[in-house]
Formats: structure tokens, C-alpha cells, sequence
């Protein structure tokens, strides 16, 4: 059973429709403390602002939970956008701290005179690394984005693949059992698809 | 189709699908809605044919002085793989939260936030600014032939000027900025392309244009000459010929 963390924050509609579409496995929606226990794989989504996500996960009580669950039992998880932003250490977004599961911190798109902040619309990506996430992943990927914090700095050995708006930064990364993507698949058509058919597969 | 459109990887091309009383129409000026079909439906079609993101607008709710209506847009959510924006009725957080728990990335706000700006501000503190969308409404004056903003279908006249308008609205901590035509909406007589350059150049957020869109090359050309990060069209992706035939169609993006 993959279990889509409702913290009251995010687009989980959209996340378990395409999740769906991809699994035999039950997919639910759910902030309860057991249902998200019992789960095999976790997805943690996300829109919306960094101290408002920390604030709100503090709020149901799921920091010691996830904590558990994912640094000691080593269950699979999948940060999507703000998700990702928040296994991490900090970003300049807010002042709360991160979760802290993975070495990294979040930036601000530095202002330029041709870029436009925030990073939205559909961006190609670079997989640096052989990963079962990304193991369908279609050629010449392409996802949605739509951020204004970007992740400035990870362990490079946890860096899965980069996009560039301006410099290249990481969009998205796997350390052990946690994956955290920046972009959207659940809404990049046949791309994102494809990387949750990857997330969905593990272990078969 | 012609190559140059296929290299702007992150400028976009929006349908923008306009809901009455539940069936999606198209408008000329703003006036005299035209039924065109069923907006689940026209949703499928947009995702399965890959177009880049909806934007959505419900042109009664405002005017009418109510809600948007949720149920209906559950259905709409459930079909689309790629991103979607709603506007139309939305005035308080609670009913923009409600909106992107129904999987909306994006919620447009256009008379409340000219009602009370102060939401943009509170918005873009709890939702983010890339969730937070302002759509101005813009006519020519015939009196000063300047462009100023509108709103509640056109009826309401601000005294603001559309350029001071997207400043403010950026420092409110807007994420997008959708200018739209009133007075081209539903002609296809082609963007008014110093309309929106004039607005993609003032504004360090992306700025949409929307409103006349003619073809693809004028589409094209508000995307590069024009700065605007994306162009939206009803008219375009909804009619073919010179009849107006009810087709929906949305040019292939070979990557």
C-alpha cells in the first residue's frame, strides 16, 4: 500500500490519480499516524511555503513519526517539490529547520535580468545516475517546475539528475531509501509517468 | 510546423478554457458566451494531446457573487496530467486551499485581489508565490486611449494603470501575472504584442498573455519578441475555420 501524506498542504489529488494509473498496489490518501505506519511506500507532496510545510507536519505530529519510519525503518519515500524541500536541512524560504534527513539546503533564484522567478514551465532534466527511480524514464525527459527555491547545495554522490535555469542546480536526488524530486510528475504527462512507474515498481 | 517553436523549452502554450453554467463557452469582448462542449471532456483531450498547463475560468462566479463550485471541479482535476490554474469567484484563502487540495497548482485571483490586495500578500506567505496567479483584466480607454485594468466582466473600471498595477502586485509577492484582452478576447485578430511586452518588461515575474490570439506565429512572437513566459488562447484551441467549427486542437511540441 502507498500511502500519499496529507499534511494539509498539496496537490494529493493529483499525485494518487497518477499514482494509480501506474500500480496494482492500493494507493491512499492519508495523514493518520497508522495508515502511514502500515504503508509499504510513502510519498510526502507539496505546495506551498517551506515554514508553513515544517509548521504543519509539527502540527499532526508527523516529524517523529516520518523520522522513524524512514531514517530507522528505511521505508521508501518520495518528496515531491515542497516534499523535497522539506527532508532537507533548511531553505532560505522560511526560518524553521528541515527535516534534516539529506545534506542539503535550499536557495533563491538569484534575480536575472532575462530570468524570471519564479522557475515555471516545462524544463529538461539530466540523469546523472542509474537509479530504480528512474529506471523508465523516457529520452530527452521533460518536467513542469514551478519553484523559487532551488536546491544550492547536496552531497554530490546523492545527486540524481540536474536541470539548468541559469546554472545547473540538482532536481532531484536518492539517498538510500529517500528520493525527492523538484518537478512535478504528476504533472508532466508521459514523463512524469514514467518516474512514478519507477517509484512504484521498487522492490519487484 | 514551424521549428523555431519547439526550442523555448520553458515558454508556454496555455489553453484557456472559460466555464457558464457548466458547459465551456467562448466569448467575444467578453460577451456573448457560445457553447463548445463539455469541460471534463475538453480537459481529457487537452492532457492526452500534451498541452503544457489550463488555465480555467469560471466568468460567472464573480458576478454572480458566489462560490466556486468545487464538485464540478473535481472532475475537471481528475483528467489532467500537466498543470492547471483556476480563477473565477475565488476570494478568501479558505477557498484557494480547497482549490489546490482539488489539484490546482495554480489560483488565479483578479477582482479580490483589486478589492483587497492584502490577499495576494496573505496568500503568497502561506501558499508560496509560484501558487498564486493575478489575472488583469485590461481595456483601452476610449477617453485617454490608455490601457486600464477592469474587472467583474468588464463592467467595473478601476482608475489604476495596468503597469502600475503589475508592480504592485509583485510586491505583494505575486507568482504570475495573466494579462488579458478584453477588447480582442474571442476576435483572433492577432495579440496586441506592446500590450503584453510592455508588462513582461516591468514585471520580473512571468508575465501571460492572453486575448486575440491569431495563429501559431503569433503565439510565437509574444513568446520571443514579446517576453512574455506564456501565451494563453481560448479562440485558437477551441475553433477551426472560418466557421468557427468546434474543434479542439493544440500544436504537437516534438521534443
Amino acid at each position: 500500500m502507498i500511502a500519499i501524506i496529507d499534511y494539509g498542504l498539496g496537490n494529493v489529488s493529483s499525485v494518487a490519480n497518477m499514482l494509480k494509473k501506474v500500480t496494482q498496489d492500493k494507493v491512499v490518501i492519508s495523514g493518520d499516524h497508522e495508515v502511514i505506519e502500515k504503508a509499504t511506500k510513502l510519498v510526502l507532496p507539496g505546495v506551498g511555503h517551506f515554514d508553513q510545510g515544517m509548521n504543519n507536519l509539527g502540527d499532526r505530529k508527523l516529524v517523529p513519526l516520518l523520522t522513524r519510519l524512514i531514517q530507522e525503518e528505511g521505508k521508501p519515500i518520495l518528496g515531491i517539490c515542497l516534499g523535497m524541500q522539506l527532508m532537507c536541512l533548511r531553505s532560505e524560504e522560511g526560518s524553521a529547520p528541515g527535516l534534516g534527513w539529506i545534506n542539503a539546503e535550499f536557495k533563491r533564484f538569484p534575480a536575472g535580468s532575462e530570468r524570471k522567478i519564479p522557475h515555471m514551465g516545462w524544463n529538461w532534466v539530466r540523469f546523472v545516475k542509474d537509479s530504480q527511480l528512474t529506471r523508465y524514464a523516457l529520452p530527452n525527459s521533460r518536467f513542469y517546475f514551478v519553484h523559487s527555491y532551488y536546491c544550492a547545495r547536496n552531497a554530490p554522490e546523492d545527486t540524481l539528475a540536474t536541470c539548468a535555469y541559469g546554472p545547473d542546480f540538482t532536481a532531484a536526488f536518492e539517498h538510500k531509501n529517500i528520493y525527492g524530486v523538484q518537478f512535478h510528475p504528476e504533472k508532466s504527462h508521459q514523463f512524469g509517468l514514467a518516474i512514478m512507474r519507477g517509484f512504484a515498481s521498487f522492490g519487484e | 510546423m514551424n521549428d523555431s517553436l519547439l526550442k523555448p523549452q520553458l515558454l508556454r502554450i496555455i489553453p484557456c478554457l472559460l466555464l457558464h453554467k457548466g458547459g465551456l463557452v467562448k466569448t467575444t469582448r467578453f460577451k456573448s458566451p457560445v457553447y463548445v462542449g463539455d469541460p471534463i471532456n475538453a480537459v481529457k483531450i487537452f492532457s492526452d494531446k500534451g498541452a503544457d498547463e489550463l488555465l480555467i475560468i469560471d466568468i460567472d462566479a464573480t458576478v454572480d457573487e458566489r462560490e466556486p463550485h468545487f464538485e464540478s471541479l473535481r472532475g475537471i482535476c481528475s483528467q489532467a496530467f500537466m498543470p492547471l490554474c483556476y480563477g473565477g469567484g475565488v476570494k478568501t484563502i479558505a477557498q484557494m486551499e480547497q482549490l489546490y487540495a482539488l489539484g490546482f497548482e495554480k489560483v488565479s485571483l483578479s477582482s479580490a485581489a483589486l478589492e483587497r490586495p492584502e490577499l495576494v500578500r496573505e496568500a503568497s506567505k502561506k501558499f508560496g508565490a509560484q501558487s498564486v496567479v493575478v489575472t488583469l483584466d485590461i481595456k483601452r480607454s476610449t477617453f485617454t486611449k490608455r490601457f486600464i485594468v477592469v474587472s467583474h466582466r468588464g463592467k467595473r473600471k478601476w482608475t489604476l494603470d495596468y503597469i502600475d498595477a503589475v508592480q504592485q502586485f509583485v510586491k505583494l509577492g505575486v507568482g504570475e501575472i495573466v494579462i488579458n484582452d478584453v477588447d480582442r478576447d474571442g476576435t483572433m485578430e492577432g495579440y496586441d504584442q506592446a500590450l503584453f511586452r510592455k508588462a513582461a518588461q516591468a514585471s520580473p515575474v512571468p508575465v501571460v498573455a492572453l486575448g486575440g490570439a491569431k495563429d501559431l506565429a503569433d503565439i510565437e512572437a509574444v513568446l520571443t519578441d514579446g517576453g512574455a513566459s506564456g501565451a494563453a488562447a481560448g479562440s485558437l484551441f477551441v475553433f477551426k475555420g472560418p466557421h468557427r467549427a468546434v474543434l479542439i486542437n493544440y500544436p504537437e511540441r516534438n521534443f
